[in-house]
């Protein structure tokens, strides 16, 4: 199973902060288009992510335990 | 409280920050305080909120201050950014950079904050009287899409 974290607008849509996908083997660029499959995430693309806390490319291959944070643009500060 | 960057859900006070780059080295310590505005653009603010992907962020903060060391050198930097619920006038980030001379903690101050806006994963929901929304990319300049925020997207700004 792979961690996937949502925050933000990205958390509202889903109404989770935390969902448990089967993406072993998927880069993050498929399981980018998994989560658009299953939930309406229309903000998905804008969102960067991040690999067990440190950010990623998009064929990045994912597996079991991994965590995946998508991390739609920042506004700290 | 030994991290010199950290997130919190209480009141920051800018001390905290500052005594933690105090040195006998340092002939200048700068800090920036960043506090919630009432008014953006004539719309006013009610309160704000903050939410962090908090292990990571305080990786990040510690990067920057690695990154102010790599470009200024004999730097000590401390960041404490609060998350949750925050009113107008509240401390949402202190930064503190000690340098041997003023010109550098100026620029590194500068460079921190601008930085935590690129790749520090803290985000702000503003509450209007009207409705609310999560802000993204503050700085207007960049699609993040596909792309992964690098270094030199700070040398011009």
């Amino acid at each position: 199973m792979i961690n996937v974290l949502l925050f933000a607008d990205l958390q509202e849509a889903v109404g989770s902060e935390e969902v448990n996908v089967e993406a072993e083997g998927l880069s993050v660029s498929e399981l980018r288009t998994k989560l658009k499959a299953s939930y309406d995430l229309t903000n998905l693309d804008n969102a960067m992510t991040a690999v067990n806390e440190e950010y990623s490319d998009e064929d990045t291959m994912l597996k079991s335990g991994d965590t995946v944070a998508f991390i739609p643009p920042v506004s700290g500060g | 409280m030994d991290k010199k960057v950290w997130l919190t859900k209480e009141p920051i006070d800018p001390n905290d920050c500052i005594e933690k780059v105090v040195r006998n080295e340092a002939g200048a310590v700068n800090t920036f305080i960043g506090t919630v505005r009432e008014f953006t653009k004539g719309k006013r603010t009610l309160f704000l909120e903050y939410q962090s992907y908090v292990p990571m962020a305080e990786k990040k903060l510690a990067q920057i201050a690695d990154e102010i060391k790599t470009k200024w050198g004999n730097t000590d930097t401390a960041i404490a950014h609060r998350i949750g619920r925050l009113e107008i006038t509240d401390i949402a980030v202190v930064i503190a950079v000690s340098t041997p001379h003023r010109a550098d903690a100026f620029e590194a101050s500068r460079y921190a904050i601008e930085r935590i806006k690129e790749i520090v994963p803290i985000w702000k929901k503003e509450h209007w009287e009207d409705g609310t929304k999560w802000l993204g990319d503050q700085k207007e300049n960049k699609s993040y899409a596909k792309n992964m925020p690098s270094e030199e997207d700070m040398d011009h700004d």
